[in-house]
């Protein structure tokens, strides 16, 4: 359980003149749960991007299990088995709920097909809470159905890191509770994951280790509950005069 | 495991006993009628290929008439040479590598760029072809004589067309196909679950641009004297793009309804008005447009549904009937 997963070393990405992710650095151990916060624009989503293969690093090395993955196109990053679910929920309105779920298995890291895939499809809307619902049009389900949809996209390559980010946002506190039980589920299924979240019950009571990044830059690394009294993450999240 | 389901079957069936019968049509009629069934059945072989990837990709290509005037130049270079079946196949091929260049280079290209890009190619290779037969000092043209008749014209394009059905259902049913639906609604989410969205294009983009290439090969005995004009010419493709979505690229079946009226109207409309042609299709393409924006398929969902609607109105109408 403590060998690293993934390793992020000096990653950066510049847009123009902006450099939204300055050499950034760390670790995520086999089976941990990493949060990943930060006030909004400071390069949190592009940093779970450079992870992904969404965008490419300008410099620096992002490698998983050993092989270096910073550079490479999304689709081999996923087949090597990174999973995500994005800030703007993005399900596939022509497709059924089930064929959702598919689109994640028979493509990615572990493959299934046929049988095999409808089968772990049920088995994954089972487990994110919309069992019996395979058949229903995607285009009619709720902002949360939605989200759990995804998720169980994410689940069905059987990733070996999952990336959700800001997978909580906009949930109501009823749905948050469910939401925040169901990461916690996975996260004891032996699941490596990373998430980028602003709702800090949820880091409180999740996450194992958080970094904080501010302005593009890492400026916490270490223990929730000594990563959030750090008046410097506090100064970073609340302005410098209330520090 | 189950083979086929049973409107798979139905469906089999039925459209293996609709090119039975379009076979039989020459025992009949060896006239007018076989002569615009060659012309339907051309348009729906290359009406079919270009939705195989034009229909889930949404990208318009107007390559028809490159892929299809290789084709025939393929018959009208070796004709002297080698058997007719060979020069379909050959013709079939090169098209098929053309695409397969043409697409690694430019899908890539988003949207109208790649349109432009593929209006071009037909062009390109059109202005190639012209230099080449001028620099080699023969004339313009090239005769294709051969014993094919309309009849074996006709056959030849029903073995295509199921050819192409059949082509169709299997990438339907294959990862490719529910690649290609996934690319089609997202194509960020497709990268993202570990598609090689470039690749799968490509590949698409190849076994239609090889069936349109066979197509072009097919018909080269048709034309007797080939020039470069006549086998590059892009009205084939936009012939191709406004039949197919006339009739609807969300199904496979979808481009046939499109092109047995168009091809009708357009028989109609050359020989009632041969000085106005482009002027009466025109004004029709517009009408059609108009009236059917979402393609004859689009228009049968809608009826179906407000009918569906209409009947619920109906029955409560009738409850509150005393």
């Amino acid at each position: 359980m403590s060998g690293s997963l993934l390793s992020v070393s000096a990653a950066r990405r510049a847009f123009g003149g902006l450099v939204a992710v300055n050499d950034v650095s760390f670790e995520v151990k086999d089976g941990e749960l990493l949060g990943l916060i930060g006030p909004n624009g400071s390069g949190k989503t592009t940093m779970l991007n450079l992870i992904s293969g969404a965008i490419r690093p300008n410099s620096g090395m992002i490698v998983l299990g050993g092989e270096t993955i910073s550079g490479l196109p999304a689709h081999r990053v996923a087949r090597l088995g990174v999973a995500r679910t994005f800030q703007l929920v993005r399900v596939l309105p022509t497709l059924s709920v089930e064929e959702n779920v598919t689109a994640g298995g028979v493509f990615g890291h572990i493959r299934v097909w046929g049988e095999d895939a409808h089968k772990l499809a049920h088995a994954l809307l089972e487990r994110v809470g919309l069992g019996g619902r395979a058949g229903t049009p995607t285009g009619s389900l709720t902002y949360i159905d939605q989200k759990r949809l995804e998720l169980a996209r994410a689940l069905a390559s059987n990733p070996r890191l999952l990336l959700l980010d800001e997978w909580l946002a906009g949930l109501n506190p009823s749905e948050l509770r469910i939401g925040i039980q169901l990461i916690r589920d996975i996260r004891n299924d032996g699941r490596t994951i990373i998430m980028v979240e602003h709702v800090m019950d949820a880091i409180r009571s999740l996450c194992d280790r958080v970094v904080v990044m501010s302005s593009g830059k890492t400026i916490a690394d270490g223990d929730v509950g000594a990563v959030l009294s750090d008046p410097a993450v506090i100064r970073a999240y609340l302005g410098g005069e209330n520090a | 495991m189950r083979l086929l389901s049973a409107s798979e079957t139905r469906i089999g069936v039925i459209g293996a006993l609709g090119l039975a019968s379009v076979a039989m049509l020459p025992l009949l009629d060896q006239g007018y009628t076989l002569t615009l069934t060659v012309n339907i059945m051309l348009y729906v072989v290359l009406c079919t290929a270009w939705a195989l990837f034009s229909g889930p990709t949404h990208y318009i290509s107007l390559a028809t008439a490159a892929f299809y005037g290789l084709g025939t130049y393929a018959v009208a270079l070796g004709i002297d040479i080698l058997p007719f079946p060979l020069l379909v196949l050959i013709g079939a091929l090169v098209a098929g590598v053309v695409a397969g260049l043409v697409g690694v280079a430019t899908l890539r290209l988003s949207g109208v760029y790649f349109v432009i890009f593929t209006l071009g190619l037909a062009e390109l290779i059109r202005q190639v072809v012209t230099w080449l037969q001028s620099e080699m000092g023969s004339s313009l043209g090239l005769y294709v004589l051969t014993d094919l008749r309309e009849q074996h014209l006709l056959w030849m394009l029903t073995g295509m067309a199921a050819l192409v059905y059949v082509a169709g259902w299997l990438i339907n049913r294959s990862r490719l196909g529910f690649a290609m639906r996934i690319i089609g609604n997202d194509e960020t989410v497709a990268r993202h679950v570990g598609i090689d969205t470039a690749l799968a294009k490509v590949v698409l983009f190849i076994i239609s641009g090889t069936i349109i290439g066979a197509v072009g090969a097919i018909l080269a005995p048709r034309y007797s004297y080939i020039t470069p004009t006549g086998a590059f010419n892009s009205m084939i493709s936009f012939q191709v793009v406004i039949m197919a979505l006339l009739g609807g690229v969300h199904r496979l079946w979808g481009p046939l309804l499109g092109v047995i009226p168009f091809t009708i109207l357009f028989d109609q409309v050359s020989s009632r008005f041969p000085n106005h042609t482009s002027l009466v299709v025109g004004l029709a393409f517009i009408a059609i447009v108009y009236l059917l924006p979402r393609g004859v398929l689009g228009f049968f969902a809608d009826l179906a549904s407000l009918r569906r609607r209409f009947r619920i109105v109906l029955v409560e109408d009738g409850k509150a009937v005393p």
